[in-house]
């Protein structure tokens, strides 16, 4: 087991999502079960399936200096970065540590593959690129970090972690160690991941998705909505006598060894990766008052992830998965579900499970239909990736004496 | 900058891999000038890890990053079950990429769904922890042109915060299809070590590390380049991202001599991670 961790201040965050951009939007849509999906209308011929769009990303421009990083992914990031304050919570942050000694960790799964695809559709005569898309640097995973790292003029270590689902969890857990290790002393977390052909018409191979919004651990669910979304979080070294929340409390990372696209039968993987972000925090899983699940509405994640929450929680535990509110955003569901557990307690937001009617019977009373408010003041967020890759992350409200 | 000096970590079990320089007794032979090139070059690796149907239909990017990831876990003689591990690629798999965009700008309901789940950047790790039954922590890092530097400082930074040896696996591979017209990456190249935090007998060099600002003299990549000593590693500058490695790679072939010069690998327009490489010390 890991030693418990000092916590990290969480000084500012911010997500962008089909519910809409920002905080309060978010809050929002949680607190009245407001979803944001609808009928796929992306591309020229959309397959049957309900996705999670963030409106208006085709009129976004962005800064003049960086026209040369334009793609849909990366113009979702910077719509996303100028919400909440966050650009300037940023140069705060840079004015008062020096540029340098803030990290950048950010997660994406497909970063801007989606511009790569649309090149493809305008090859010139020889099969190349046209010149317009020669642009090396955007059709790399690392596109989306070089893009944000330059509007938010921050030179501290950078790096994109691309591991499926999980990826805007783990960046958590790099952060806190580049601190830990005093090699930074911020870094911004986050991530982005937008919706593109590879992703609809893959997972639509896997026979993963949903004619229907989906349901997650409904007894009829169906399979997963896609969707897009990009979050961020600024964090920092707790200052002695400082009594600012919410925190980092604890994360855990663990592999499955099992498959590359169905997650372990007895969810071995995420137990471990729940213990190990259990222990960090220096908590008991009693102490957990909410838990934003994975909950994709595939039938092999919720199966799994639900007999895990029944098995190691309490009956009081409210727990919820939020994929009908926003789609799974992949790459970037990490952030925003952490961004879901941050408002939770700022809050006292529990969020219910939106489009589920019928909870299938093998799961516990912890799984919610409904939000409920009350003091929390820990919550647990789950992310799984291909690659058998899972994240728990642990966010509180005060120092655990 | 006033970054802190982080702890002294231990280079176990080295492993190279490309189609002139076949393994790592090859290449430090080579880098020492003591070694010509594999001529004919040697043909794709066939890892071991995998099932002998796995194997086969592996792609290029897992058959190449499994192959110098066992033979660091070998060189390290630790259980590959037990071992964290960070996978870097500054590209992931680009004939995948060439295969998802071509068959999305033709025929996108084609999209064979084993293309698409081995698209994944952590494809690679994926297969690694699967066929090692290896459930520790596992990750996939990218960073453009900076990717070993970055992937390296990853596992650096989580071998020395949570005392624990990390495997580090570096790949890339070459630019296919439309794809040429953009992405300039030419052959087959990987890396890998066991970074660990104490010395042990398989240990062959104390690592000394930390971030610096790039800029300062001599530590462009241009100077990295220009300061590889071997013609087989001069070689090997223009083939793939992964080529950012040369320098400590020479490094790890010589260092047994006594302590190493000063490498700076860049991270990004303004930073550098800087490197040095001594013997371990004897009992």
């Amino acid at each position: 087991m890991p030693s418990r961790i000092s916590p990290l201040h969480i000084s500012a965050y911010t997500a962008t999502s089909a519910v809409g951009v920002g905080k309060e939007a978010h809050a929002d849509a949680l607190a009245h079960s407001r979803s944001g999906l609808r009928a796929n209308d992306f591309g020229d011929a959309p397959l049957p399936t309900w996705i999670g769009r963030v409106d208006g990303l085709e009129d976004v421009r962005l800064p003049e200096s960086a026209m040369s990083w334009d793609c849909r992914n990366n113009r979702l990031a910077w719509l996303g970065l100028q919400a909440d304050g966050f650009l300037e919570a940023v140069a705060a942050a840079r004015d008062k540590y020096g540029a340098t000694r803030i990290a950048l960790v950010l997660g994406t799964s497909t970063a801007s593959i989606g511009e790569t695809e649309l090149a493809y559709t305008q090859l010139d005569a020889d099969g190349n690129f046209p010149m317009d898309q020669r642009r090396p640097a955007v059709h790399t995973p690392h596109s989306l970090a070089m893009f944000v790292q330059q509007v938010l003029g921050i030179d501290g270590p950078s790096e994109t972690i691309s591991t499926a689902c999980s990826s805007s969890a783990k960046v958590f857990a790099s952060a806190e160690r580049l601190i830990r290790l005093g090699l930074a002393d911020a870094a911004v977390v986050g991530g982005a991941d937008t919706l593109c052909g590879s992703v609809l018409f893959g997972f639509n191979a896997l026979e993963l998705v949903s004619t229907e919004p989906c349901r997650p651990f409904d007894a009829a669910r169906k399979g997963i909505s896609l969707g897009e979304a990009a979050g961020f979080a600024l964090v920092e070294r707790v200052q002695p006598g400082d009594t600012a929340t919410p925190l980092l409390l604890g994360y855990g990372e663990a592999s499955d060894a099992h498959h590359m696209s169905t997650p372990h039968p007895e969810g071995l993987g995420a137990e471990r990766a729940l213990d190990d972000a259990l222990a960090r925090a220096g908590l008991a899983p009693e102490a957990i008052d909410y838990i934003n699940m994975h909950g994709t509405a595939s039938q092999k994640n919720d199966e799994v992830e639900g007999a895990l929450v029944a098995r190691r929680f309490p009956a009081h535990t409210h727990a919820s998965s939020t994929k009908g509110f926003m789609g799974h955003t992949l790459g970037a569901a990490g952030i925003v579900e952490a961004v879901v557990c941050l408002l939770a307690i700022e809050r006292g937001l529990m969020p219910g499970t939106v489009n589920t009617r019928t909870l299938d019977e093998g799961f516990g009373p912890q799984l919610k239909l409904e939000p409920v408010t009350g003091e929390v003041r820990y919550a647990l967020s789950n992310s799984f990736g291909f690659g058998g890759n899972n994240c728990a992350l642990v966010f509180g409200k005060a120092v655990n004496a | 900058m006033n970054a802190p000096t982080p702890p002294t970590l231990y280079i176990e079990g080295p492993a190279f891999w490309t189609p002139t320089l076949p393994g790592w007794d090859a290449a430090r032979a080579a880098f020492r000038g003591e070694g010509a090139l594999s001529d004919p070059p040697a043909k794709r690796p066939s890892p071991q890890v995998l099932a002998p149907a796995e194997r086969r239909r592996a792609p290029d990017t897992v058959a190449l990053a499994l192959e110098v990831a066992a033979a660091a876990i070998a060189g390290a003689d630790r259980p590959a079950a037990d071992v964290p591990c960070v996978f870097t690629s500054a590209h992931g798999d680009l004939s995948i990429n060439d295969y998802m965009c071509s068959t999305l700008a033709g025929d996108p309901k084609m999209l064979s769904p084993t293309k698409f789940h081995n698209s994944v950047h952590n494809a690679a790790v994926g297969y690694w922890t699967i066929g090692t039954g290896c459930m520790a922590a596992s990750n996939a890092v990218s960073a453009y042109e900076h990717s070993f530097a970055s992937g390296l400082l990853e596992a650096a930074v989580q071998c020395a915060a949570n005392q624990e040896p990390v495997l580090l696996v570096g790949y890339d591979t070459p630019t296919v299809g439309a794809l040429t017209s953009v992405t300039d990456s030419r052959g087959l190249l990987a890396v890998a070590m066991v970074i660990a935090p104490v010395r042990t007998g398989r240990s062959v060099a104390a690592l000394q590390w930390s971030l610096a600002p790039h800029g300062a003299a001599g530590d462009d990549a241009a100077a990295t380049y220009t300061s590889l000593r071997s013609e087989a590693a001069k070689s090997l500058v223009a083939i793939n991202p992964m080529a950012q490695a040369l320098g400590l790679f020479e490094s790890l072939a010589h260092v047994e001599g006594g302590d190493e010069p000063p490498l700076h690998l860049q991270l990004s327009p303004t930073l550098s991670l800087r490197l040095q490489l001594r013997p371990p010390p004897k009992d």
